[in-house]
């Protein structure tokens, strides 16, 4: 219990240093154009990461319409902030955006959960994708979205100097969030129906009412990530958002390591800044990213990896372990001295 | 079948002890039964268990056993009968419903929350009683602290009962076989059951384990004071532990009585060890 919680600590201390480093490099000039304009979107990611880890590492459901979840969010959020653009002062709609766009993708979460949660699986997988779809395909033929051109957000765009605070904090937001609820009665429960349903229905958990909580709380972090994303853009076309976001969202959270919230952070930063930093590589760009992949997927998977890993964790352990049982040893010592 | 006896609820005749003669009966099935398709794989199953007796259901494979257990705890809607706990009729009501009206279990192939910690496993148990909402949960408020205390203790006590407490922060799965298998135990008894089902509880255990086992059967029995109800295949602990047994054989009760009663019944004998030529 102790541990984990140091573990927490850890997450949220490494947050701050990247945060505290981005910032300063930020706000004194010395970061790129190029990486200026990739780090809201870094955030978004890791955001949509960690939201849909609650889905697939906690719950232990593959989801694959968070795309959708999260295009709802930021058509909605864009809206509100264009219409209240000049009426309330800017931080004040920069909130009120985010928060709207992620209950509307919390009720799309609802809408979307109520009939596909009785299914699992594979099954829960591909009817998922397909509400992302019909999402996408919406927003597409909506007049108000502006149709198949794009929503026009030229005069509500800001700049990564201005959505940075309100991108650290959502990040701290989502973050503290999943680990709360990971550390909690529901969050048992929760792990409990991914380990065993019916397990967990027999000690009296109802699997319906936890499915659709995370299901909605994921999509909500997911609007408001959206919202801030929407933001940094002069134009937003609803089809750059389809089910290949998706399984890139997925692919983060599976390569970060499933219900690791650390892992999403990390992932989140490095599958987005690789192919930029790949740049130099050109053509052979995504192949080279292609093969990191899948190097990183093969590797964390071997048997002998995974043992090595065990075996310099478990010694470093016993280390501390000894270290501690050592000074206790001394403590008691003294008292009976 | 001589042993059809209608049921009047509440008013039992066959309870098996004397210590529960007269007291209401914490489960009462009522001309149960379930048909799979043309199959009948569980026919008018009455039985009425004491608050406080431990009863055993034996029969050979595929009789039935698991498939009344699923029935009482709602995995299966019965198709026939009636399942009254204290009184209450189960009916249309979710597992989850029946877990928290009382009834506990565990499964013939363990169904423990594997990458969880012990702790957490029975603590899962104790959402009834860890009471706070997501959002108390989420924002960290004062009753967060004052609740998950509480139900660590609870649960700490809980495990220490058998013996578990050291092992409290192990995974669930990394256990040795023995205690998985006490764990489940130690998780349905979370739920504060008035009935705990244990399906099969002694399989796979050597004989240490069974006699540790039948020392534990009886220890949740006095200390819980709550009625048991076990499917086993080992004679030894259902001739040794139970109160009253029911055979079952092709979904519908056989006998029904004492121990010494059933040992020497010749329609048991006969299910399990077919019948003697006759010349």
């Amino acid at each position: 219990m102790k541990k984990k919680n140091y573990g927490n600590l850890f997450i949220l201390f490494a947050l701050t240093v990247f945060f505290a480093i981005l910032g300063g490099m930020l706000y004194t000039g010395n970061i790129g154009r190029q990486f200026t304009n990739m780090l809201i979107p870094i955030f978004m990611y890791i955001v949509l990461a960690v939201s849909l880890n609650l889905v697939v590492g906690l719950l232990g459901e593959l989801s694959l319409g968070h795309a959708g979840f999260m295009s709802a969010g930021l058509f909605t959020g864009c809206l509100v902030s264009i219409r209240l653009y000049g009426l309330v002062s800017d931080p004040l709609r920069f909130v009120i955006s985010m928060l709207v766009g992620g209950l509307v993708a919390a009720v799309f979460g609802l809408i979307v959960g109520l009939p596909t949660l009785r299914l699992r699986g594979d099954y829960l997988a591909i009817t998922t994708l397909a509400c992302g779809e019909i999402i996408k395909t919406i927003i597409t033929n909506l007049k108000i979205t502006g149709g198949a051109r794009g929503l026009d957000t030229g005069h509500v765009y800001s700049g990564a100097k201005t959505l940075f605070p309100y991108a650290v904090v959502l990040v701290y937001l989502t973050v503290i969030v999943m680990m709360h609820i990971k550390n909690s009665a529901q969050g048992r429960a929760i792990m409990a129906i991914r380990d065993n349903r019916i397990a967990a229905e027999s000690i009296g958990i109802n699997v319906t009412h936890y499915k659709l909580a995370v299901f909605v709380i994921a999509a909500f972090f997911a609007g408001a990530a959206g919202v801030l994303y929407g933001h940094c853009f002069a134009n937003v076309k609803a089809a750059s958002f389809d089910y290949n976001v998706s399984i890139e969202i997925l692919v983060i959270v599976v390569l970060g390591g499933m219900g690791n919230i650390f892992g999403s952070i990390a992932a989140a930063v490095i599958l987005r800044a690789l192919p930029e930093m790949l740049r130099g590589f050109e053509n052979y760009r995504m192949l080279i990213y292609a093969i990191v992949l899948i190097m990183v997927m093969v590797l964390s998977n071997n048997k002998k990896v995974q043992s090595f890993r065990y075996m310099v964790t478990g010694k470093l352990k016993k280390k501390l372990r000894e270290r501690k049982a050592a000074k206790q040893a001394k403590k008691g010592g003294e008292m009976n001295g | 079948m001589a042993n059809k006896v209608k049921l009047v609820p509440g008013k039992s005749p066959n309870l098996f002890t004397e210590r529960d003669a007269g007291k209401m009966p914490v489960l009462e099935c009522i001309h149960l039964g379930i048909d799979f398709g043309g199959l009948h794989a569980v026919q008018d199953f009455d039985v009425a268990i004491g608050p406080t007796e431990i009863t055993g259901l034996i029969g050979p494979n595929g009789a039935g056993k698991t498939t009344i257990f699923n029935l009482l705890t709602k995995v299966y809607e019965a198709t026939s009968g009636t399942v009254l706990l204290n009184g209450i009729d189960l009916k249309g009501m979710t597992t989850p419903q029946v877990c928290k009206m009382g009834i506990g279990r565990t499964f013939q192939n363990i169904r423990l929350f594997n990458n969880m910690s012990v702790l957490d496993n029975v603590k899962a148990a104790m959402n009834h009683t860890i009471d706070y909402g997501f959002a108390t949960g989420i924002l960290r408020l004062p009753k967060y602290a004052r609740e998950e205390k509480l139900g660590t203790e609870k649960a700490m006590e809980l495990l220490s009962i058998f013996d578990m407490q050291d092992e409290a922060g192990d995974r669930a799965g990394s256990l040795p076989y023995g205690e998985q298998r006490r764990l489940e135990i130690v998780r349905a008894l979370a739920t504060e059951p008035k009935l705990l089902l244990l399906d099969e509880p002694a399989a796979g255990m050597n004989p240490a384990e069974t006699t540790e086992l039948m020392e534990n059967i009886r220890k949740i029995r006095d200390r819980f004071e709550i009625a048991i109800f076990l499917i086993e295949h080992d004679m030894n602990l259902v001739m040794n532990v139970c109160e009253g047994i029911c055979v079952l054989n092709f979904g519908q009760i056989i006998a029904k009585g004492t121990p010494e009663q059933i040992q020497n019944n010749p329609e048991v004998i006969e299910a399990y060890l077919g019948k003697k030529k006759e010349n």
